[in-house]
């Protein structure tokens, strides 16, 4: 300092410059508000719209499953009932596909080539979009499974489950269309995790004499379930979620019916399928049966997230 | 103990060879089988999905059904040209909201608060905002833009569809930039701002072009599925049968054909070949979206290299 040569004086930063970069900055901070604001407007959004239907339904709304748009009566127990039946069915199909799959492309049954190309499949299936399977559902899937359907009603119609003759779209054709929605993420996800954990566990199981399995069974699996769970759970709320697929094939009845065989309805194929055309206590009893499908998958979610965060294991 | 030591001294050791019909490796044999079976199984609906959407679909495609518009109910004669270019508008308006706002939040997560409670904060909103449901992205437009008329008096319109996709875009445009400016060694930045440059000039000149790769791929994926949701546009853009007038702002300021509302539309109708045209529709929408997902295989592949 005591011998400056001017060129290379500390100078402070123009005011100009100053102002970029505190505006850049605020600006950064403006546009990740952005995802509070909208997940906050849409919560208050949905619940203000809802308010009528709550003040007059109050709790009954989702245990009654009277909706009669002519008579303004309206009760979403069908609706709910059919997101959880549809959505846990699927589930339970999807879950042993799904980590099945995840198993068989991270072991070395077989080369890496083909194990690549299965699980880039898998992947691309996640690319399709909804309405297109919904379209081969409507066309192609149900009239393949409908004999089936028939055969499972003539044998098993004393059983509850299908006591309705099969009539083309219903809960078992929504729920196999759920399953081919979901199976990507629980494979991808479920993949993620088996590939995490590390090798020199597996190398100790085989080292104390373990066959592929013992190994997978015993120390792969129990290593990566957190992070399966979460993903487990991711897709639930996917399927919760699910509109197009669901909507095309479900049937859309709005009368409760406990048969698998007989149509049914979610909340999602519900708000598809009548938001559009409603006015008056409707948009309101809709706007109430999509808050509970906010509060649901909502829930689902945050679940998720906190069990991967709790129960990972730290190596 | 030392009867087995001995043994294995004197040469005549336990038999390690893999005997393959020991109980145990049979059943280990059978759960690989089972495992493969899965997989076949997972792949199946792809296998057969894409088959029925290319027989049934690539075979309709034709230049009329490329440059016309849908026939009215009934008639036989026309194609979906309308709903192809409503699509490319409609996910154009969502990329121009939700890439800006998407890699401006994701700046500053990586950039300007790794750790703070609003970082903390916002990547948790982000993570739920992935998890709601399309259909209530649609509603939620459908509360504040459509029946408000915010839009210059109009109700359904091109941009709400647009805004709509937007808000299901954002976590995963915000999400892939946070990843991808954290990948990029702090080395580069000190470096940045040790020779004099400011935060704003480190960000835009060294770090985002350093992460431009897995930005540019999370956002095509983001791009790809937005291109076919469905349910956030059946009553935000609605449909159109006709050409939406886009040299002028009323063609997006009203209701807009696009591929995958046609598909619905169409596809729950009782007319043949209104049916036909959603096959058609979805071979084209799946060709565009497989083409975008491979592109962006590409990019992460490009940028490995």
């Amino acid at each position: 300092m005591s011998d400056p040569d001017s060129r290379y004086l500390l100078r402070s930063r123009p005011p100009a410059e100053k102002l970029v970069d505190i505006s850049f900055r605020n600006l950064a901070i403006a546009m990740a508000s952005v995802v509070a604001i909208v997940l906050f407007s849409i919560l208050v959004v949905v619940f203000q719209g809802s308010l009528d239907s709550m003040a007059r339904y109050g709790w009954q709304f989702l245990v009654t499953s009277d909706w009669n748009p002519v008579d303004d009566q309206y009760g979403a127990g069908a609706a709910i009932y059919g997101t959880l039946i549809t959505s846990l069915l699927a589930l339970m199909i999807a879950v042993p596909l799904g980590v099945g799959t995840a198993i068989f492309i991270t072991e070395n049954i077989i080369p890496k080539r083909i194990r690549d190309v299965i699980g880039l499949m898998v992947e691309l299936l996640a690319a399709i979009p909804s309405v297109v399977l919904g379209l081969w559902a409507i066309f192609v899937m149900e009239p393949f499974i409908r004999p089936g359907l028939e055969l499972l009603y003539q044998l098993f119609n004393w059983f509850p489950l299908f006591s309705t003759p099969p009539m083309g779209p219903g809960t078992i054709p929504a729920v196999l269309i759920l399953v081919v929605m979901i199976l990507p993420i629980i494979t991808a996800i479920s993949r993620d995790c088996l590939n995490q954990v590390p090798p020199q566990l597996r190398q100790a199981a085989y080292g104390v004499g373990t066959t592929r399995w013992g190994a997978i069974i015993n120390v792969i699996l129990p290593a990566a379930i957190s992070g399966i769970i979460g993903g487990v759970m991711l897709a639930l709320g996917r399927a919760m979620g699910e509109t197009m697929a669901v909507t095309m094939i479900i049937g859309n009845s709005n009368n409760f019916s406990v048969s698998l065989l007989a149509p049914g309805n979610t909340i999602a194929a519900m708000l598809a399928n009548q938001f559009g055309e409603a006015d008056g206590s409707q948009v309101s009893s809709l706007m109430y049966a999509a808050f509970v499908l906010i509060v649901l998958t909502l829930a689902v979610n945050i679940f998720a997230q906190w069990i991967v965060k709790r129960l990972s294991l730290k190596y | 103990m030392t009867h087995t030591l001995s043994q294995n001294l004197s040469g005549s050791g336990p038999d390690l060879s893999y005997r393959p019909f020991l109980r145990r490796n049979i059943g280990s044999g059978v759960l690989s089988l089972i495992a493969a079976i899965f997989a076949v199984i997972a792949v199946l609906p792809l296998v057969l999905v894409l088959g029925y959407v290319i027989v049934q679909g690539g075979s309709k495609i034709s230049l009329a059904l490329l440059t016309q518009l849908p026939p009215p109910p009934g008639l036989e004669d026309g194609g979906i040209a309308n709903a192809i270019v409503g699509t490319l508008v409609v996910t154009a308006i969502a990329g121009l909201i939700a890439i800006p706002v998407g890699v401006g939040g994701g700046v500053f997560l990586a950039e300007y608060s790794r750790s703070g409670w609003f970082a903390q904060f916002i990547r948790f909103g982000t993570n739920v905002l992935a998890g709601v449901p399309s259909i209530i992205a649609g509603v939620f437009i459908y509360g504040t833009i459509v029946t408000s008329r915010i839009l210059f008096g109009n109700a359904y319109s091109a941009v709400a569809g647009g805004m709509a996709l937007a808000v299901l875009m954002l976590p995963t445009v915000i999400k892939t930039t946070d990843e991808g400016l954290k990948l990029v060694p702090d080395d580069l930045r000190r470096a940045a701002l040790g020779v004099g440059a400011s935060r704003f000039v480190t960000i835009i000149r060294i770090t985002l072009p350093a992460a431009f790769t897995p930005i540019a791929t999370g956002v095509v994926l983001a791009v790809a599925r937005a291109a076919g949701e469905t349910a956030p546009l059946i009553f935000t853009a609605l449909f159109s049968p006709f050409w939406s007038d886009l040299l002028t702002p009323e063609g997006i300021f009203s209701p807009i054909a696009t591929l995958s509302v046609m598909i619905y539309n169409f596809a729950i109708e009782p007319y043949e070949f209104h049916n036909e045209l959603a096959w058609a529709a979805s071979f084209v929408l799946v060709v565009m979206i497989l083409a975008l997902n491979l592109f962006s295989r590409w990019l992460a592949r490009f940028a490995a290299k």
